[in-house]
């Protein structure tokens, strides 16, 4: 039985239907297709550009598709940093009637970028230390709120860049599994297997010739336990506290925003003697100060960005505070005289280098350097003509990334072409190439 | 020697109120290969993280060997679980893939490739060793992948649907290497698969779960013969078997206007359990079948029809010949096999006659 085209989208996606669902994803004609560099993965994934936006298009099974995209649907909602389903194409037939693949469509994460395309020739070690942390603060998220991952990896993560670190977004969903809470167990056994995928990929940088000397992998890679434990006792452990040092109470709570947390709930109780005092928090979502800064200012940010900005607003607050403002009269009064003329002063050719609280951020820390070099306080508008003349327009464009430098910011750098970017096929054996010199393989193991 | 025993084991997750595996009690034997079926939820993954050491076990034991290991970490098991992912890394060679596990373990490097030249051998991989993938065909990247469990050399071998994520094509071919391949290295495996088609082609035994409790343990043919009740006769086979209402009569069964035989002593209301392959279409005798719809699948077919049994409609499956079939709308009589009758009793669900065999 041959059945008909059958879309499900969360909403009506026209252009989807002119998409060549008639032909295998790997033989679409170059013209549908948007090439950008992605992790490893065992299903065929291609980029296509859809009215105005770009989308990941996945061939899988039936099931996985659909599961995957439910559950996709299931994270959004919670406000799980993942990707953004928008459909699940099934029924697929080629012109002769033979089925075809199911497939799992989700909108390209913009300014996002796939580990490979965080480093130009090697992958730094602070580098490499930055991704694992971001990926184990994305790990407790995911736990903190019932999610079981199953396949915890930098190639099933995408990363954005945070004011000099990197924020985690989930992109494999597929093996996923959400419930009211994890098992101490389970969480073991997702990081068993982040470990595991961790140490994988880095050696395989390492055998491409592409991690700096001073990193080893394993260890690498057995600091997402250390980073991840540190963050779960931090949010989840109770504390017990005498009568006399109720103060603490405060000082984990400030500890917690410090970390990005907020809390949704503290239960206080005290012991039969009453003379110990239980806490135990209740957290929600990260993302402390990126709210705070969504309430003042409307600007949506990562939460590193948020930090940032806040500093700058509330260093503008200083200077404005003789007038007895409120919050937040004086985050209106930043965001239309600091914040937007440093965006707006950014050619528009210019503007998909970077996302604008990302420029931001690089500007503040332009200045800083500007003014240690020349000793004098150097004025915003000042950093930002020489931010825009010197490095901006040297970067590449990250909205859609290709390969882009690693550092905060960086002069120009060669673009390079990904031979990370690989699929396997079904060909004869092919004959030895240049990378694949006769050794002792005893060598290599 | 590695056997594995769930005694009474029982998992209950905090916040609920049923245990998630209710005691459990199984005996895998030294070498087997034991896949545990059951629709999602059942409560088979934890079965499988309890054996790894990576679920509490709030009641009953777990014995690898004579050891109890109920309270022993995972790392101190001995058991090796192969994740679902078997991506291969593109730029390491074939030897790197294999013992890359290894290396994280921190296995000394002359052991390292001693134990990857043994797989490799095994896996007929030898001469691809010094090789990246992309020199390998779809099958022997498969073979990769395993080999990269294998060299772990663990006492129990865990598996958690491996293959949930391959087409339907490749998923076939895998199956076959992967059971060939427990059988040749002997090391007892539980392998965990919601497909029951998988679980029959791959076990030496299939253990069925339901909601946490364990239906019945045996062979293929001994879930197929002799399902031990309603709800493992309707999961294990495909298409499934008919479960019918029915009423004992002397010496067998009511069915429609006749009556068939069945070695039960029941009386009252029973289930009758009928597979479709045991089925035959005749004019007058037996159920009245109004025809739905025939696939036809070359020399064999199966037509999909409705029946009324005391006013309640139900559906029904029977196979019939792929070219001479009676047709959608047409009015038949279905009477089964003789000897081709599994009798349930009807509240318990509970297997009630001898098993049906060929
Ligand atoms: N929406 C998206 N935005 C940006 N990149 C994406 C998106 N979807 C997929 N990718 C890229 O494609 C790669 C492969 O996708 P994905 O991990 O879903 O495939 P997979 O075959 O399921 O992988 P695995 O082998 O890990 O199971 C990802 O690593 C990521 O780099
Ligand atoms: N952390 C948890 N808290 C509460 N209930 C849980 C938890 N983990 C699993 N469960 C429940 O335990 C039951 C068994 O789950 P389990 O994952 O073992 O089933 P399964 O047979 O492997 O299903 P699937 O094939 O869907 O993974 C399910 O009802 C599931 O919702
Ligand atoms: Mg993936
Ligand atoms: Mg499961």
């Amino acid at each position: 039985m041959s059945g008909s085209l059958n879309i499900t989208a969360a909403a009506v996606e026209p252009g989807l239907l002119s998409l060549p669902w008639d032909i295998p994803l790997d033989e679409w004609p170059d013209d549908t297709i948007t090439a950008l560099p992605k992790g490893i993965s065992r299903h065929i994934v291609r980029f296509a550009q859809l009215d105005g936006y770009v989308i990941a298009i996945k061939e899988t099974t039936d099931e996985m598709a659909q599961g995957e995209y439910e559950m996709l649907r299931s994270l959004q909602k919670i406000e799980v940093p993942c990707v953004e389903p928008v459909a699940v194409v099934q029924g697929r037939t080629d012109r002769e009637g033979n089925p075809l693949p199911s497939a799992l469509v989700t909108r390209h994460l913009k300014f996002s970028m796939p580990f490979r395309a965080l480093y130009s020739t090697t992958l730094r070690p602070e580098t490499a230390q930055r991704l694992v942390d971001s990926l184990a603060l994305l790990l407790v998220r995911l736990h903190n709120i019932g999610f079981f991952w199953g396949d915890v990896s930098l190639s099933n993560t995408l990363f954005r860049r945070d004011a000099g670190s990197f924020a985690a977004y989930l992109v494999d969903a597929e093996t996923g599994r959400l419930y009211e809470s994890l098992t101490t167990g389970q969480r073991q056994h997702d990081l068993e297997i982040a470990r595991v995928n961790i140490a994988g990929e880095l050696m395989d940088i390492q055998a491409g010739g592409k991690l700096d000397q001073a990193i080893d992998p394993v260890a690498t890679s057995d600091r997402i336990m250390a980073s991840y434990e540190t963050l779960w006792h931090e949010l989840n452990d109770p504390e017990l506290l005498e009568q006399n040092e109720l103060w603490k109470i405060n000082k984990r709570v400030q500890r917690l925003n410090e970390l990005g947390f907020d809390i949704e709930e503290l239960s206080i109780k005290t012991d039969a003697d009453g003379t110990k005092v239980k806490i135990q928090p209740k957290v929600v979502d990260s993302g402390h100060h990126a709210r705070r800064l969504l309430r003042l200012t409307g600007l949506d940010t990562e939460e590193n960005q948020a930090r940032r900005l806040l500093n700058d607003l509330d260093a503008y607050a200083a200077t404005v505070s003789l007038l007895n403002l409120d919050e937040e009269v004086v985050a209106h009064l930043w965001l239309t005289r600091v914040f937007e003329p440093v965006i707006r002063a950014v050619p528009e050719n210019l503007d998909s280098k970077l996302e604008p609280a990302e420029v931001f951020h690089q500007v503040l820390e332009h200045r800083w350097f500007m003014s240690q070099e020349q000793s004098r306080d150097v004025p915003l508008n000042e950093a930002v003509r020489d931010y825009i003349e010197n490095v901006l327009q040297y970067r590449r464009d990250e909205e859609l990334v290709i390969n882009p430098p690693t550092g905060t910011f960086t002069a120009a750098v060669d673009i390079i072409h990904d031979s990370d970017d690989f699929e396997y096929t079904d060909e004869p054996i092919p004959p030895r190439g240049a990378d694949e010199p006769v050794r002792d393989w005893r060598d290599l193991v | 020697m590695a056997t594995v025993t769930f005694d009474n084991a029982t998992r209950l997750y905090p916040g609920t109120t049923k245990p998630a595996v209710d005691k459990i009690n199984l005996k895998v034997e030294d070498g087997e290969f034991l896949v545990l079926v059951g629709p999602s939820g059942c409560g088979k993954s934890t079965t499988l993280r309890m054996l790894a050491g990576l679920e509490e076990v709030n009641g009953g034991r777990i014995l690898i060997g004579d050891r109890d290991v109920t309270d022993v970490p995972p790392k101190d098991r001995d058991i090796a679980m192969v994740f679902q992912n078997y991506a291969l890394y593109p730029h390491m060679t074939v030897a790197e893939n294999m013992g890359f596990a290894l290396k994280i373990a921190g296995v000394k490097k002359e052991e390292r490739a001693e134990r990857v030249l043994e797989a490799a051998k095994l896996l007929d991989l030898e001469q691809y060793l010094d090789r990246k993938p992309k020199a390998l065909s779809g099958g022997q990247r498969q073979r990769v992948a395993m080999g990269r469990a294998i060299v772990r050399k663990p006492q129990v071998f865990l598996m958690d649907e491996p293959l949930s994520n391959l087409d339907a094509k490749l998923r076939v071919q895998t199956r076959t290497q992967i059971s060939s391949l427990q059988r040749r290295l002997g090391v007892t495996t539980v392998y965990v698969t919601h497909d029951q088609v998988e679980a029959l082609t791959m076990g030496d035994r299939i253990a069925v779960l339901k909601d946490g409790l364990l239906q019945q343990v045996g062979s293929p043919r001994d879930l197929y013969e002799s399902p031990a009740n309603q709800f493992v006769a309707g999961f294990i086979g495909s298409p499934a078997m008919n479960l019918l209402p029915s009423k004992a009569v002397s010496g067998g069964v009511e069915f429609g206007n006749a009556s068939v035989k069945a070695d039960i002593k029941a009386t009252g209301a029973v289930t009758v359990g009928i597979r479709p392959e045991d089925l035959t279409v005749n004019k007058d005798k037996g159920l009245k079948v109004t025809v739905d719809v025939v696939e036809e699948l070359g020399a064999d077919g199966y037509l999909y029809g409705h029946v009324t049994i005391d006013g309640v409609e139900h559906n029904i499956t029977v196979r019939v010949d792929g070219r001479n079939h009676p047709m959608r709308g047409d009015e038949v009589f279905v009477l089964p096999v003789e000897k081709h009758v599994h009798v349930f009793d009807a509240s318990s669900g509970n297997r009630i006659s001898g098993a049906v065999i060929d």
